[in-house]
């Protein structure tokens, strides 16, 4: 891993469970990774959510998109902007930048290229 | 006229979904789809449903085909990565299958193979997506098919599974990617589905994708509870498990709640049509059919200018 990659890494583990999946969406997800869903869904919950909100795959967590969906909605200081950004359509995950920056990424635009086919016609 | 067509034309549609096989070939294909074929519309084609392997989608939706109902190809994100899913999604086209239902599917640990790599390289919104531009003529890489395979994509969506307000504003972000249909999952309190419904009508959702709620029969109160503790997403109330378990006749107990789901589901508004499931392998579903006044597909299209519509 490449110094900032580490970084990063250092910091947003311990806060946010970070995966290091190089294409972070964490601010349109109400700051909750989608990469701690056992299913690394980017476009919300499946349909195995528990009665009490919690996973399907692992009973003792909450589910990561109930988290997301609450948190978009009423977390302090999250501008409106990204509020609204939890119903964007997320491209698929590119596993090339897998372990490396997303905050490298971002400012290169990297983390946006998505495959030629992919998008509205 | 095709499963797509009604859908088009905004009839009341009519689908099931085919038993899982293991074996007796095409011989138990035509059993089981004896037993209900004549009321439906379209029938899916499950992909290793509830994590436990079986014959594959691609190779019983052609056996669907054969037997001369429409298929509707479930394609689930557990199992197979971008690449697979492509090659499936186009070599269904190559038959002629063009109905798609795309799922997330369940995790690997609800299956009798927990121990499997479980794949999710897409999720199922995605998958609309990419079924999406295949059918506009390009593979994801942007690659260009000629000519584009032509598909009918759908989904399905979970009224009864938290977080329930915002389910159908996920169905939504489904029907934007391209789902023309979408299944719902099996919905044991009717309070939960008329709470999904009207939401959804309040949206506009109706208008852009046919929502299609589900039915199921089982034999018994022990099939319920099974349900309620093994299915994910899935709750069953206790007070209906103990009705079940509670009559002289556990099955018609049983035949008696899908009847009364199924009764409320139609009645409600946007409905565009019904699925159901069966466990018994007999010929409940279409005995329910008959018991809700629904004709069957040849007396449905024979009307003409006047489709059926449910009382």
């Amino acid at each position: 891993m490449k110094p900032l990659a580490l970084l990063e890494d250092v910091i947003k583990k311990p806060v946010f469970g970070c995966r290091t999946c190089g294409q972070c969406v964490l601010h349109s997800t109400g700051m909750t990774c989608p990469m701690t869903c056992p299913k690394t869904l980017r476009n919300g919950p499946c349909g195995g959510v528990r009665e009490d909100g919690h996973c399907e795959v692992k009973p003792e967590m909450r589910c990561v998109w109930v988290k997301a969906v609450d948190r978009a909605e009423h977390l302090p200081l999250l501008p409106a902007k990204w509020r609204h950004e939890i119903d964007d359509l997320r491209p698929p995950v590119d596993n090339r930048l897998r372990g490396t920056s997303s905050w490298l990424n971002l400012a290169t635009g990297r983390d946006r290229q998505t495959p030629a086919g992919w998008g509205p016609e | 006229m095709t499963f797509r067509e009604k859908i088009a034309r905004h009839e009341f549609v009519v689908t099931a979904e085919m038993p899982v096989i293991d074996g007796g070939g095409m011989a138990e294909v035509t059993r089981q789809l004896d037993f209900m074929a004549a009321y439906l519309d379209a029938v899916n084609a499950t992909d290793n449903a509830a994590a436990h392997a079986h014959a594959s989608p691609l190779a019983v939706s052609l056996a669907i085909q054969r037997y001369g109902v429409e298929p509707i190809m479930q394609l689930v994100c557990r199992d197979r990565n971008r690449l697979a899913l492509e090659a499936d999604l186009v070599g269904a086209s190559l038959h002629g299958i063009e109905n798609i239902c795309c799922l997330t599917g369940d995790d690997v640990t609800a299956g009798d193979e927990p121990e499997a790599r479980r794949v999710f390289d897409l999720d199922s919104i995605q998958l609309i997506a990419l079924a999406r531009g295949l059918a506009a003529g390009r593979y994801l890489s942007g690659r260009s098919l000629e000519p584009a395979p032509s598909l009918f994509i759908g989904a399905v969506e979970n009224p009864g599974a938290p977080p329930y307000d915002y389910r159908v504003r996920r169905a939504m972000k489904k029907a934007l990617a391209g789902a023309r249909y979408l299944q719902l999952q099996l919905c044991f309190e009717p309070e939960r589905l008329e709470t999904f419904m009207h939401a959804a009508v309040a949206a506009g959702l109706h208008e852009r994708t046919a929502i299609i709620p589900s039915v199921i029969i089982v034999r018994g109160a022990g099939a319920l509870r099974y349900i309620d503790e093994h299915v994910p997403g899935i709750s069953v109330p206790a007070d209906v498990i103990e009705r079940c378990a509670a009559a002289d006749d556990q099955l018609a107990a049983c035949e008696d709640v899908a009847y009364e789901l199924a009764r409320h589901a139609m009645s409600l508004p946007g409905v565009a049509g019904l699925h159901f499931i069966s466990f018994r392998r007999d010929a409940g579903i279409a005995r329910l059919c008959q018991r809700l006044g629904i004709p069957t597909r040849e007396e449905r299209e024979s009307v003409g200018d006047r489709p059926f519509v449910p009382a």
